[in-house]
């Protein structure tokens, strides 16, 4: 009983937390190249980004088509924590897939 | 006697009310926190968007000449929040259709439960800590290969219920580059036992996985950990691999595990025919899939195995199958399978198709003044 009201209140504050930074804006954005990327960086960007997704995705997955990039990033969050990819991989594969 | 039995009932009653009461303000209160926060995340343009996304199959399962028809839906939702959280879940609906042995219409049992929902938070870029209901990290079948759209080959492996019980509590885990040519992966998490409802059952129990993947030959090797702190603190431990040929559509997985009940191996391996200079249409879309696996059972018994939903005897068995991708997440299978085994041998067919969909719940274009 007692687990499992200590469970109850922890999972409920991580809610009311989440609520509070929901529409907070951070440094840390997603995927959000630089408005002032030049040309070239953003080609290798691309390349790299392409390299990284089919290292990464591959992994366990056939290569699947682009979705618009509000639905990239939230399907990039979650490979981010169920396959761990690295911050570095997640952003650059979103870059790619919007493109 | 009968003024006890009344004040029983009662008592029982107003406790039941409790509970109730309880748990409706507890949900009503989390459902309220959650709206808020995708309220508040409504006037982004640029921000993720909450997706329904999942998979559907079905399959007909025909296994030593019985037919089953597995039907199931599995939906996941995604509710990202701000930039460093995710809500997700997922739950699945499982009917196993047969004839009944006097003959008759197929029918039968269709099982319901959560497979995770869970919060996460991406701390930094090596931290994300999650809590919840989750998916226990032992190996990589259970956390990513699970899906039916996913995985080479519908029937499970024989070793999966090993160290794969749902856990019910925190994780620590992450993914960080440790040089050019490496990314270090890791899992830290432990699991309370049941909390008391039906459909989410869990383990009391802690452990860990670590994994090294090399981008450059595409290559991931791991192991995990896992101590079970009910009924009999045991230990279990296994190993994972992952390979994908750069040059040529090759996929190759393997995976071992060790328990008090048993151990055992599985390794499988795709090959797309992209590369064929016939029916080139075809061809790509063809993918032919082979997976060879063992189990020995452990000290525990081969009576008490068939519980945990283990093979009761020493078991070798060899699949080959065909995956044929019709578009982007709808695919058609087909295997077929023979098992040897000293409780008898026999072959294992399967047919069907799977389907991922995926489903915006927002508005996913971007307004004129983000373009």
């Amino acid at each position: 009983m007692n687990i499992r009201a200590s469970v109850t209140v922890f999972l409920l504050s991580l809610a009311v937390v989440s609520s509070v930074f929901a529409g907070s804006h951070s440094a840390n954005k997603e995927a959000t190249p630089s408005p002032v990327v030049r040309e070239q960086d953003i080609a290798s960007m691309r390349i790299e980004g392409e390299k990284r997704f089919h290292a990464n995705c591959g992994r366990c997955h056939a290569a699947p088509q682009k979705f618009p990039p509000r639905m990239m990033a939230t399907v990039l969050r979650h490979m981010r924590v169920r396959a761990t990819v690295t911050e570095d991989d997640q952003r650059l594969i979103l870059f790619y897939m919007t493109q | 006697m009968g003024f006890d039995v009344s004040y029983l009932s009662a008592k029982s009653v107003w406790i039941c009310l409790q509970k109730c009461v309880r748990r409706t303000a507890v949900s009503s209160l989390a459902v309220v926190a959650l709206a808020c926060a995708a309220v508040s995340q409504t006037a982004e343009t640029d921000k993720p968007v909450p997706i329904l996304t999942g998979n559907i199959g079905t399959f007909s399962f025909v296994t030593g000449g019985h037919n089953v028809i597995d039907t199931q839906i599995n939906p996941v939702l995604l509710v990202p929040l701000g930039d460093r959280w995710l809500v997700e879940a997922r739950a699945e609906f499982e009917g196993e259709f047969q004839r009944p042995p006097n003959g008759g219409p197929y029918a039968g049992p269709v099982d319901k439960h959560v497979d995770y929902a869970q919060i996460d938070y991406i701390a930094n870029r090596y931290l994300t800590i999650t809590a919840g209901r989750f998916l226990t990290p032992f190996g990589i079948f259970n956390e990513r290969l699970y899906p039916v759209w996913i995985r080479f080959l519908q029937p499970d492996p024989l070793i999966y219920p090993v160290g794969t019980a749902p856990s019910d509590g925190a994780m620590f885990r992450g993914g960080f580059s440790v040089s050019p040519q490496a990314n270090l992966n890791y899992a830290l998490y432990v699991s309370a036992a049941s909390i008391g409802i039906e459909s989410m059952d869990s383990e009391r129990h802690v452990g860990g996985r670590m994994g090294l993947f090399f981008p450059g030959p595409r290559l991931e090797i791991g192991g995990s950990w896992q101590r079970t702190l009910q009924d009999d603190r045991k230990n279990a431990f296994g190993f994972h691999m992952g390979w994908q040929a750069a040059k040529a559509p090759l996929s190759i997985r393997a995976e071992y595990a060790h328990a008090f009940e048993g151990s055992g191996y599985w390794a499988e391996g795709a090959y797309r025919l992209s590369q064929a200079h016939f029916w080139r249409k075809v061809m790509r879309r063809t993918e032919l899939v082979a997976r060879s696996q063992q189990f020995f059972v452990g000290a525990i018994g081969a009576g008490a195995d068939a519980g945990l939903e283990l093979p009761s005897a020493e078991t070798r068995e060899a699949d080959f199958g065909i995956n044929y991708f019709f578009r982007d997440g709808l695919k058609g299978i087909a295997s077929y399978g023979r098992q040897f085994s000293s409780a008898g041998n026999f072959n294992q067919w399967s047919f069907g198709l799977a389907y991922r969909f995926l489903v915006p719940l927002g508005r996913v274009a971007e307004s004129r003044e983000a373009q």
